[in-house]
């Protein structure tokens, strides 16, 4: 820890004390999370979680102890408990919190190694997903437009990867190897820093490249810094704070020295990460004041779209109908539900039809739907029930993550939709409206 | 008492798949919601699916001696499902099913397990409705809103929990499996169990199945708003309205320290000089006896000093009701922690019980704030606390015991909805007297003769 540092949440268990006391048990938390639903007992829930942290604190067990280190990395963070809580308790920063504790106590190896001891094969693992990139055709089929199924041999790293897996192609050239840094327009509005997170960066360098072309449309400036990093925000889950840290700090000299008047994303992790996880984590360090004044430029394109700039709204039309599923973090965490429902609307053809619950988690949580494949399929599952009942023809969504875990369970329950991010659609209706 | 044999057993009966016994796991059965009782950590957790299991399970605990503790979603405010002599928890959230709806029978049978709101879902297809509705409704399973006689904001009009339960399957802490009751709208055979058993928290059977009765869903309904400078005012109100034969579905009311905090926390548009507020709704099948009850209430409220608003639109509706549902949130959001309680009143102390509660919120120098369901008498004083400060909880723990001495000295109840479990059996007596005590025990002690069924519940078995 920096000897600048004040004593957080992730830094001392004991401070979380102030955080766990404010859970009055009462239980609301059950009907929202997505995990309880699935396994119906009190450890899948925030109460649960929130009752181990008092027990640790009250010396009645052990933080290294194997099942309870199990059970508190048995959480997707989506923070739906929190919309549920009326109590206002912050279970994010307690279970990130608990998390942290556990990897200071045991160390990261540890942690990763009792997380991903979940997946068959741990080590192998880790080489196989290096390799993935280089050789996807040796280890994947082809199945239909961007699908890549595993072949037997994936099978034994775990139960995620039977016959119906399938990922998106990983991109050869990643996203910000191809883009120019800086993307300048005529009477430009404004500037934004595109921060791509890495599924942008490395699965799905189409969505950049459809906000990129999004933002020139709407006259603004654009800088995509090459050296951008990983928003933190995976190492973060796992309890590595020191290292969700520098990373956080790093990203933040970027944008100094960029002078950005905004920060766009299009990845609700990415983003709450940046607007809520940064002066969190970075309390009481020197870079506390940076991490606020960047916290306040952080936009979710559909917000910056409608609220930061002047939007001109596409005129080309995509016959579609399209049902929208919230991402969690852009839901829960950046509260961003309205504006790209309203974008969608507001390109000509496109009927937008709800599906039962929008806002239910898909599974993925990051690692948690290879960590956890029994449960994580389970949920993905109503989920992807939920958005073949709409009959729609595309799944919108704001999240890469998201759109991952969808694209893989559509293909693995045979939904007849394709999956698209917001601006995957804006750019359509642009390209539409230039003939 | 819990050993490897008990466990295998348990694994042999369930599977082991639905038998938890890791400590970690087992910690989080040691509490339900109710504040600043003591927890105790099982010795094991089962999850039946079917009767066969429980009366298994219950045939096993009875040679052993062990206590068994149901449990619904723990969400219990007086302590019911709290394993207090460690022992076996035997937990519903997996036998879930809703069996039937049977729509012209009005009746739906359903697992114990089941989550009242999802019921609700359930019927709610057919046009009809079961009414009991307590605040943790997406929560609570019927189960343990059973065992609990759970009320709501309905109960003025609709009544609670035993008014809607027709018939059970119980298996007996003697092990036998008994059923009673049924579809029939009639039926005197033999005692009235179903009175038995809803309520008794636990203490006398395990409810494994429920035939709940359902009505037609009111379709329409008119909700309003009255603020009042004067508690008396509000009180009359309250009273006037059942005088004049209007029985409101929902007839709540919020002391002037809640409506502060809500509209701080909330910002939904309270004025914050007023003495007290209520939200009332009427509803029923006829769209003119509607609004003649809406009309009526409005004549009341003017004549009571009072000023209104009244919903137009479903939004509107929608943004009364806010105020309502911010109540215990923003009451949270003062101190670390709450201590909700129920004590309740005939209808017409209603004033002099918040008057009450006021005053002993000065004496002890505590944040009290009081809502609640003003048609039955059920307040909820809520008492803001930070549970770190030893030299404040105590000032607490005797502002609760005047509460309820107050509320007893008005002719009412200690409980209205959440029950006596642990929480307040050191009352109990106070209440129904030695021979209220001396009955319930010689109840338990012939139902359940090795005292094994969630033992230290609302029978104080010692002196
Ligand atoms: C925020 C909040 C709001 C609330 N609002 C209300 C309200 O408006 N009205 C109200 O009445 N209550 C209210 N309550 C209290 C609580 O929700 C009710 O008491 C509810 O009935 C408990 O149901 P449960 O499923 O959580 O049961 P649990 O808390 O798990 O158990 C309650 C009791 O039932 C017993 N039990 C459970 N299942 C069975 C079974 N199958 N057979 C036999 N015994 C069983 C348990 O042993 C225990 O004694 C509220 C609680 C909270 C936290
Ligand atoms: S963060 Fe999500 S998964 Fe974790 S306890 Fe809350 S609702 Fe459940
Ligand atoms: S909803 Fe909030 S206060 Fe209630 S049990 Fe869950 S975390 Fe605790």
């Amino acid at each position: 820890m920096p000897a600048t540092a004040a004593k957080t949440v992730f830094d001392d268990v004991e401070t979380l004390k102030r955080e766990l006391i404010r859970c009055m048990k009462c239980g609301n938390c059950m009907s929202a999370c997505p995990i309880y639903n699935v396994e119906k007992k009190e450890s899948s829930v925030a109460r649960g979680k929130i009752a181990l942290g008092e027990a640790i604190l009250d010396d009645k067990i052990n933080i290294d102890d194997e099942i309870l280190v199990k059970l508190i990395f048995n959480c997707l963070v989506c923070k739906s408990c929190m919309m549920a809580c009326p109590s206002g308790v912050r279970f994010d920063r307690i279970i990130l919190g608990l998390r942290a504790a556990i990897a200071r106590k045991k160390g990261i190896p540890f942690v990763k190694k009792a997380l991903f001891g979940l997946l068959k094969n741990p080590e192998l693992f880790d080489k196989g997903m290096k390799a993935f990139a280089a050789m996807q055709g040796f280890f994947l089929t082809k199945e239909g437009e961007k699908a890549r199924a595993p072949r037997g041999f994936l099978r034994q790293f775990g139960k995620r990867f039977d016959k119906d897996f399938v990922l998106p192609e990983l991109s050869k050239e990643s996203f910000r190897d191809r883009v120019s840094e800086v993307i300048d327009v005529e009477n430009s509005q404004a500037t934004a820093v595109f921060f791509t997170g890495c599924s942008v960066n490395y699965f799905y360098p189409d969505v950049g490249e459809d906000l990129l072309f999004v933002l020139r449309k709407n006259k603004v400036k654009s800088i995509t810094p090459k050296q951008q990093n990983c928003c933190g925000m995976p190492v973060m889950v796992h309890g590595d704070i020191e290292t969700a840290r520098e990373l956080a700090k790093k990203n933040l000299d970027i944008f100094e020295k960029t002078a950005g008047q905004y920060i766009v994303t299009v990845c609700g992790s990415c983003g709450s990460a940046l607007k809520h996880e940064y002066p969190i984590i970075l309390e009481g360090t020197e870079y506390e004041e940076k991490a606020k004044k960047w916290a306040e430029r952080v936009y979710d394109i559909s917000t910056f779209l409608l609220k930061v700039i002047k939007f001109e709204p596409p005129k080309g039309k995509v016959e579609l109908k399209v049902t929208y599923h919230d991402s969690c973090h852009l839901k829960k965490s950046m509260k961003v539900f309205n504006e790209p429902r309203q974008l969608l609307k507001m390109i000509p053809g496109v009927t937008l039809v709800e599906m039962k619950k929008p806002d239910a988690c898909c599974g993925s949580g990051g690692s948690y739907h290879l960590t956890h494949a029994d449960t994580a399929l389970k949920i993905a599952k109503a989920k992807v029930e939920d958005i073949k009942a709409t009959g729609a023809d595309a799944v919108c969504t704001g999240c890469p993550a998201c759109m991952m875990e969808l694209f893989e369970g559509l293909h693995r329950w045979q939904g007849d939709c394709k999956v698209l991010h917001t601006v995957n659609l804006l750019a359509q209706a642009y390209k539409k409206e230039e003939g | 008492m819990i050993d490897k044999t008990f466990i295998d057993k348990c694994k042999n009966i369930f599977g082991p798949e639905n038998v938890l016994t890791d400590k970690a796991e087992l910690i989080s059965y040691s509490y339900d919601a109710t504040p600043g009782i003591p927890r105790e950590i099982p010795g094991v957790v089962v999850f039946p699916e079917n009767t066969k299991q429980v009366q298994e399970l219950v045939i096993l605990a009875r040679q052993t001696k062990t206590p068994i503790y149901p449990r619904g979603a723990g969400t219990s405010l007086s302590g019911g499902p709290v394993p207090l002599s460690k022992g076996v928890v035997i937990g519903f959230q997996r036998m879930n099913r809703i069996i039937e709806i049977d729509p012209d029978n009005l009746t739906a049978t359903v697992q114990p397990g089941v989550v009242v709101a999802e019921l609700n879902n359930a019927v709610a297809k057919y046009g009809l409705l079961y009414p009991p509705d307590p605040g943790s409704m997406a929560t609570a399973t019927v189960g343990g809103t059973v065992a609990e006689n759970a009320g709501g904001l309905r109960g003025l009009k609709y009544g609670v929990t035993k008014h809607y339960i027709m018939g059970m399957e119980v298996v007996m802490p003697t092990g036998e499996i008994f059923r009673f009751g049924g579809k029939t709208v009639k039926n005197v055979t033999a005692y009235d169990f179903t009175h038995l058993f809803v309520g008794s928290e636990g203490t006398l059977g395990i409810v494994t199945e429920i035939i709940c009765k359902l009505i037609p869903a009111p379709k329409y309904r008119k909700s309003m708003i009255a603020f009042f400078s004067k508690l008396e005012d509000a009180g009359k109100t309250v009273t006037d309205i059942v005088r004049n034969h209007v029985i409101p579905a929902t007839l709540e009311i919020m002391d002037k320290v809640t409506i502060q905090t809500v509209e701080n926390y909330a910002k939904v548009g309270l004025p914050t000089d007023v003495e007290a507020l209520l939200l009332i709704e009427v509803d029923g099948m006829g769209q003119d006896s509607v609004l003649w009850e809406a009309e009526k209430c409005v004549e009341i409220i003017k004549q009571n000093n009072g000023t209104y608003k009244i919903a137009e639109t479903d939004a509107e509706r929608d943004s009364l009701w806010a105020a309502r549902r911010a109540a215990l949130p923003a009451l949270a959001q003062v101190k670390p922690a709450t201590i909700l309680e129920d004590a309740t009143v005939p209808r017409t102390k209603l004033v002099d019980m918040l008057v009450a509660v006021q005053n002993i919120a000065k004496k002890y120098n505590l944040m009290i704030g009081t809502f609640g369901h003003a048609g039955d008498g059920n307040l909820h004083p809520t008492l803001l606390v930070d549970p770190m400060n030893k030299e404040e909880m105590e000032r607490v723990h005797k502002a609760v015991d005047e509460i309820f001495e107050v509320a007893l000295s008005l002719g009412g109840t200690l409980s209205g909805e959440h029950g006596i479990g642990v929480a307040k059996l050191k009352y109990l007596k106070n209440e129904i007297g030695r021979s209220g005590i001396e009955t319930m025990r010689r109840i338990k002690q012939a139902l359940d003769p090795d005292n094994i069924l969630n033992p230290g519940k609302l029978v104080p078995m010692e002196d």
